[in-house]
């Protein structure tokens, strides 16, 4: 019996710096795992589909023709299944998570060259 | 004879974790019957096994709970694999109960914080919850996730973890087995704790067997069963395996129990990454479920027995899966632990099952 079990930890906890970040003035920190969003490194891509067929929630399509590559962040539960099946290993988990929008939009990467002779634009949207 | 007023509590209430409806039937402060309702967040996720194939499934099992996650793409995994005669390697099946144990300690920490929370220890829960983030940055570093971890396949698991990471594992569970040392202390002997949870909310060995309890809140009554005591998986290999038990059925007996499983599940840790075999950590899956092949298991989750159920119909796609979650089996005790209890300790009572409503509706 007795109170103040917790009374010691309480007072090391006064002296001690806060348990909590304070985001976003201090950046938070990843591991080499954290699952942020996929990124994908185009030129490797070869447009095979197996990314858009495998992925659970078809937030991924690919358009052979068009090489080009588009993701819907905003379906993606960031499962990795895209990640482990690609055969040319392109795409990867990066830490840094979606930001927040206002609208659901989907972002599409094209293949370099193709991208200098598209007149689609083929900057990220801000 | 006092008037009777009826109380609707829930499902959207401060003091609820849980959207759990109860109708309370009062006289006077007292009350006199609880008519729980649920319901109100059924997303028919057993339902998605046609559409989504047996493989991705795992994904959608895993989303059922926000705090079990990992134990419900094992459990889903477990059955899968009992329907398919697959055999899973030993070192996957070491890390599950890695992960697994894991997150019942998370879940323990979580709840013994909102139980603190409830009788109005603020400090006490947020040093629950403090402790409980170590747990979270071993998921992230070793999977990628803080809850939706994405580890557990049917066959074996994603990703394996180096035995310089397991040792390390080890290192952040001794150094938080000392601070959890203070809180467990408060827990068991703090006089402000006490005053608020012994006696409170009673059920005994007969009622809770008559009322088919599981888990820590059938294990606080006095009985002795744990599906980890059949040693399936890894658990099998275990020197020493004994469920915690305690015999007198009250809201301080389910707090302790639940205190003593997390030391329990450290030690199961620390004991596997001593004895964990190198090796493969997944098998390839050529076939699909076979017609009218059935399969169950059972999974001792953090709030209790967990019972899986899925059946294969020649395609990719499973005919059934179903689940049995803790809390359905247990909303039964608590609504009997609320018949005479104050409306003070209404709160209280409910938490002491440790209440999953998202499971229990999926
Ligand atoms: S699987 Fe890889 S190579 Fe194939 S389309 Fe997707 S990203 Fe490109
Ligand atoms: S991580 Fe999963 S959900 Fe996201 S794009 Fe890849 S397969 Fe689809």
């Amino acid at each position: 019996m007795g109170s103040f079990h917790l009374a010691k930890m309480s007072l090391r906890n006064a002296f001690k710096k806060p348990a909590t970040k304070m985001y976003p003035v201090v950046a938070p920190t990843f591991t080499s795992r954290s699952k942020g969003h996929v990124a994908n490194d185009i030129e490797n891509c070869i447009f095979c589909g197996l990314c858009q067929r495998r992925c659970p929630t078809h937030a991924i399509s690919v358009n052979k023709d068009e090489t080009s590559w588009a993701i819907d962040r905003f379906s993606c539960i960031q499962c990795l299944s895209c990640v482990r099946i690609c055969p040319k290993k392109c795409l990867s988990m990066a830490p840094q998570y979606t930001l927040p929008a206002t609208e659901k939009s989907t972002e599409t990467f094209y293949k370099p060259e193709q991208a200098a002779m598209s007149p689609v634009n083929t900057e990220r949207p801000e | 004879m006092a008037e009777r007023t009826i109380i609707p509590f829930g499902p959207q209430h401060p003091v609820l974790p849980e959207p759990l409806h109860l109708d309370l039937v009062l006289e006077d402060e007292r009350v006199v019957e609880a008519i729980p309702q649920i319901g109100f967040i059924h997303r028919g996720l057993e339902k998605l096994v046609a559409k989504k194939d047996f493989q991705q499934f795992v994904l959608v099992a895993e989303r059922i709970c926000g705090i079990c996650a990992f134990g419900h793409s094992l459990g889903y995994s477990e059955t899968v694999e009992a329907l398919m005669g697959i055999e899973v390697p030993r070192r996957a099946e070491y890390l599950r109960v890695i992960w697994h144990e894991l997150s019942r300690i998370h879940s323990h920490l979580l709840w013994l914080g909102l139980l603190a929370d409830a009788f109005g220890y603020e400090n006490l829960f947020m040093q629950c919850w403090r402790l409980r983030e170590y747990v979270l940055d071993i998921f992230e570093a070793t999977t990628g996730g803080r809850v939706i971890l994405t580890a557990c396949k049917v066959g074996g698991v994603e990703q394996d973890i180096e035995d310089g990471e397991l040792a390390g594992i080890v290192r952040v569970l001794d150094g938080m087995r000392a601070e959890y040392g203070e809180l467990l202390r408060t827990f068991l002997k703090d006089r402000s704790v006490k005053s608020r949870l012994v006696g409170v909310g009673h059920l005994t060995k007969e009622q809770a067997h008559e009322f088919a309890c599981v888990g820590p809140f059938g294990r606080a009554s006095g009985i002795e069963e744990d599906i980890r005591l059949f040693g399936f998986g890894a658990y099998g290999d275990l020197s020493n395996f004994e469920p915690v038990v305690s015999q007198d059925g009250d809201g301080y007996a389910r707090s302790e129990v639940r205190a003593r499983e997390i030391l329990q599940s450290i030690d199961i840790i620390k004991e596997l990454v001593e004895k964990i075999p190198a090796g493969p950590i997944d098998q390839k899956i050529k076939d699909v479920p076979a017609e009218g092949a059935y399969a169950v298991s059972r999974l001792e989750q953090p709030r209790g027995e967990c019972f899986y159920f899925a059946k294969g119909n020649g395609t990719k796609f499973l005919e059934r899966f179903r689940i049995r979650t803790p809390t359905s089996q247990n909303i039964a005790g608590m609504v009997h632990t609320l018949q005479g209890c104050d409306l003070a300790d209404v709160p209280l009572n409910v938490l002491t099952i440790d209440p999953c409503i998202s499971c229990t509706e999926r």
